[in-house]
């Protein structure tokens, strides 16, 4: 877009949010290029920063009006691309709508907006109550992303994501109208929109409001660190843990041994060298922490544990949390770049992908760092490379590829929790039929006919909406009873 | 359409699905029924069809029986998930998972003969007092097929416990009562059977005291697998459960803090199903008269405790979760006690599940929502079924 249409279009926005909260100039664009998936940029004709969700709304329509694309966009901590702008598009840049509306303890229920971040979700409610999902980004995610994104973190595996906690939302659609789907109530009559808006990845209107459960915080939590000489034993405690024994871990988390070096040098936590270590907190009431905590390095020892360390105090478990959400960061020690991966497999296969991800990486010479959300079988392998070196970013997403094929053979996903966005389109056909897709744009058209909500993230090929889709239409006769059709 | 039942199928996992004929033969005759312009209600147990109901159906609306699907395709026992045939009936999916000692944590009321199918319970969103622990349906599905109302077969969701792949259609689908296509076979998140379980109860004769129990269970941290309440005529109690092998510690727990609170209460270690049993039927109407779904809020308890005193009704539901019905029997007038609840509970959502069909032609099933929310159903219920072929009487997008 140039000229005089751009001109336009720039002057209508700057009128809605005010010429300081309009970034325009290609300097101060830059910042808005690209998520955490930096590998992909583009640029947008200009980001806006509305103050409200009226003002998001207006904005919106602005943009309906004159057919243009949009993206909306939390904090960019994103690692599919999912807020990456489309180049002559602008962005919706929610960052400035951070105030927690209300906070209602007795009913379990905070009511945000879109740009407060998960950690002060938490802080909101605290110290009665907390919000279980955890990304590891938390401190800076939005949410709004985690909404988008159905973000998952480390006490997933006990409590749940994203979407076991909204129970409303304020929607902006694509045409500008505001609508509120669900609300502080559960099982309101009607379609659940809200399941379908969580992990919707931006494509289905811009989430202006949310309502979210909260929980009490558990009585006591105990955490352990146990290393293992290799993934594997490692591996058997999660099968172990998982399969049933009555004691459900609020998070069991792994890293291997490259990530552990990674961690090492990153943040110095003092761990010995293994092969593997596991992450496990248990969280409950007081008188069964102590037990299940005996329980649990008991299967750790039968498994081959070379050592358990129990966190000793609130300092300690802080220490060994932070170590282990340190853990993508910490790559950039032992690797020049580093491509984060996210698949997903059933847990009873975890070894056996391992180890076929440890071949694979030899077949192209690379290295690959695990960490993961052992306890949802959720793997992040990180491939490292040389973004110096010739060749190596290809084969580093060649690897990726192929590691997310081996996550569909063993009957996973291609994302766990960092979503599709750009990243991943290419590989939607790998896990859905055509008829399947098909059935995705049913719903996307549904809310978003024009396609202006954050195109080209998503499907693996840009479709349009029809008017009404499907083979057969009744004729207006019929529907008056006139004619029958047989 | 009649098929044999495939229940009972061998735990060898079956590596695809997408062949098993009977979703073949209901995408088959959808796109038949689909070409002549015939309506469609799918049906399950045929306990819940109300709810969702044809109304009285229009002209020529046909039911399919999703009874034909009916098989456990797949039991990842290691995995805790299944992939199980929408017309399971939930009764016969619990036996075969018991067998592992495992099970779907879904205790919905199974209605008349049992005959509740898991699709005909995820279709309707149904959900009983492991709600409080485990979440509804759309907390449990983790994938589906679905046959649309074109015949078209399409799957979403996955076979593990964490995906976000593409758009979570299994969540719109739980609660969608089969306007939106026909559940074919789910994916279902499993959980461990409990070794044991124990029941701590109180009675009390007053809504304020009803509150007060429910707040201070709910609020406390012992990790109940399920906690209701019931009140009738002036009267009511609270239940709590614990399950796993510190049930009764956990249960002797919850009196003493009780005590504390000044309450007293009583324990049933094991043997407590028949207090459930009652809870889950509670949530059904009496032969001839109403139930009604209050989305509420546990501030608001005591409050609704008294109203349905007024009204003759009876009140069942999740304490912590602020989700309740309210049943009335056949000789009360049935339209103004729904307009006097909607009236004081405002905004709470008030929606009537069970009722003569004669009354559901006099009221307003869902009560008041908003143009924009109704608007945006519609268009997802037409971009689904273009055509308004499946359930046309359910009032979705209305
Ligand atoms: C170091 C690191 C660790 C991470 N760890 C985790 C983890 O443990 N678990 C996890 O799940 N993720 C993790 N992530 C990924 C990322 O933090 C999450 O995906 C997060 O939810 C993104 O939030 P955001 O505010 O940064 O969103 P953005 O990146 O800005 O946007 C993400 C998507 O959400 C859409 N969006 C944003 N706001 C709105 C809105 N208000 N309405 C509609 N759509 C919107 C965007 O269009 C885009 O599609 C990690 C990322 C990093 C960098």
């Amino acid at each position: 877009m140039r000229g005089n249409g751009l001109d336009e279009l720039l002057r209508e926005l700057s009128a809605i949010v005010g010429r300081e909260r309009l970034v325009a100039h290609p300097d101060a664009l830059r910042a808005y290029q690209s998520d955490g998936l930096t590998r992909h940029r583009a640029m947008p004709v200009a980001v806006v920063l509305p103050d409200d969700s009226a003002e998001v709304q207006k904005v919106v329509r602005a943009l309906h009006g004159r057919r243009v694309p949009w993206v909306a966009r939390g904090a960019g901590s994103g690692l599919s691309g999912g807020a990456l702008p489309v180049a002559d598009g602008v962005v919706i840049a929610l960052t400035r709508l951070r105030r927690v509306l209300d906070v209602d303890l007795e009913n379990s229920r905070v009511t945000v907006q879109p740009g407060v971040t998960n950690a002060q979700v938490s802080a909101a409610v605290a110290p009665t109550h907390f919000y279980p999902p955890d990304p590891s980004s938390q401190v800076v995610c939005t949410i709004g992303g985690n909404v988008a994104e159905n973000a998952g973190g480390a006490h997933c595996f006990k409590y749940g994501f994203t979407t076991n906690y909204v129970c409303g939302v304020e929607l902006v659609l694509a045409d500008g109208e505001r609508v509120d789907l669900g609300g502080t109530e559960i099982d309101r009559p009607g379609l659940d929109l809200v399941g379908a808006i969580v992990g919707s990845e931006g494509t289905l209107g811009v989430v202006t409001r949310i309502t979210l459960r909260v929980i009490p915080v558990p009585e006591a939590q105990r955490t352990l660190i146990a290393f293992f000489a290799d993934t594997g034993s490692a591996g058997e405690v999660v099968s172990e843990l998982v399969g049933g024994s009555g004691v459900v871990p609020a998070a069991i988390e792994m890293m291997d041994e490259l990530a552990l070096q990674a961690v090492e040098q990153a943040v110095n936590p003092g761990f010995p060298h293994a092969g593997a270590a596991l992450l496990v907190e248990l969280d409950g009431p007081e008188a069964e922490c102590a037990p299940h905590l005996d329980h649990v390095v008991e299967v750790c020892q039968r498994h081959g544990a070379e050592e358990v360390r129990v966190a000793r105090d609130a300092a300690e478990r802080d220490r060994l949390w932070r170590a282990r959400k340190a853990a993508f960061a910490a790559m950039g020690r032992v690797s020049p770049s580093y491509y984060v991966q996210d698949g997903v497999v059933p847990r009873t296969r975890l070894a056996e992908v391992l180890r076929r991800i440890d071949e694979l990486a030899a077949e192209h010479g690379l290295r690959v760092a695990n960490v993961f959300h052992a306890g949802d079988g959720n793997l992040h392998p990180l491939v490292c490379y040389d973004h110096a070196k010739p060749g190596e970013p290809e084969r580093a997403e060649l690897l990726a590829a192929e590691i997310l094929s081996a996550c569909i053979e063993a009957g996973g996903s291609i994302t766990g929790e960092h979503g599709v966005g750009i990243d991943k389109k290419a590989q939607m056909p790998a896990m859905f039929a055509d008829a399947d897709l098909e059935a995705f744009q049913r719903l996307r058209c549904a809310f978003d006919p024009d396609g202006l909500a954050n195109p080209g993230k998503v499907m693996p090929t840009p479709r349009l909406c029809g008017e009404v889709p499907g083979p057969y239409r009744r004729h207006p006769l019929e529907l008056a009873g006139v004619a029958e059709r047989l | 359409m009649s098929l044999p039942s495939k229940l009972g199928v061998d735990a060898s996992p079956a590596p695809a699905t997408s062949g098993w004929p009977p979703v073949a033969d209901v995408s088959q005759l959808l796109a038949e029924r689909a070409a002549a312009g015939i309506p469609t209600r799918p049906r399950g147990g045929a306990t819940k069809l109300g709810w969702g109901s044809c109304g009285a159906p229009p002209n020529g609306c046909q039911d399919l029986d999703t009874r034909s699907l009916t098989g456990v395709l797949e039991h990842n026992a290691g995995d805790l998930t299944a992939v199980v045939g929408a017309g399971t009936p939930l009764v016969e999916l619990a036996d075969r998972l018991a067998l592992s000692g495992q099970r779907l944590a879904l205790d919905p009321p199974l209605g008349f003969e049992r005959a509740a199918t898991v699709g005909g319970v995820c279709a309707a969103g149904d959900s009983g007092p492991l709600r409080h622990r485990y979440g509804a349906p759309r907390d449990l599905v983790l994938g589906m097929r679905v046959v649309l109302s074109d015949g078209a077969v399409a799957q979403a969701g996955s076979k593990v416990i964490k995906n976000v792949a593409g758009y979570d259609l299994p969540k719109l689908f739980c609660g969608s009562l089969g306007t939106l296509g026909v559940i074919a076979e789910l994916c279902l998140r499993l959980h461990p059977l409990p070794a044991q379980t124990a029941t701590t109860m109180i009675d009390c004769d007053d809504p304020a005291t009803l509150a007060r129990v429910c707040t201070a269970l709910s609020s406390a941290p012992l990790e109940a697998e399920s906690l209701d309440l019931a009140w009738r005529r002036g009267r009511g109690g609270v239940l709590a459960r614990f399950a796993g092998e510190r049930a009764s510690a956990r249960a002797a727990s919850a009196l003493e803090l009780l005590a504390g609170a000044g309450v007293d209460g009583d324990t049933r270690d094991g043997d407590d199903e028949p207090l459930w049993d009652s809870q889950r039927e509670l949530q059904r109407a009496p032969q001839g008269g109403i139930s009604i779904r209050v989305s509420g809020r546990p501030t608001r308890l005591a409050e609704t405790a008294r109203l349905t005193d007024d009204i003759g009704a009876a009140l069942v539901g999740r304490a912590a979760l602020g989700l309740w019905w309210v049943t009335l029997g056949p000789d009360s007038d049935h339209a103004a006690a729904l307009s006097l609840l909607r009236e004081r509970l405002a905004p709470l959502p008030c929606a009537v599940l069970d009722a003569p069909e004669q009354l559901r032609e006099q009221i307003d099933a869902w009560g008041p929502r908003t143009a924009g929310l109704v608007a945006l159903e519609r268009r997802v219920r037409e971009r689904f079924d273009p055509a308004g072929l499946l359930n046309p009487s359910v009032p979705v997008g209305r």
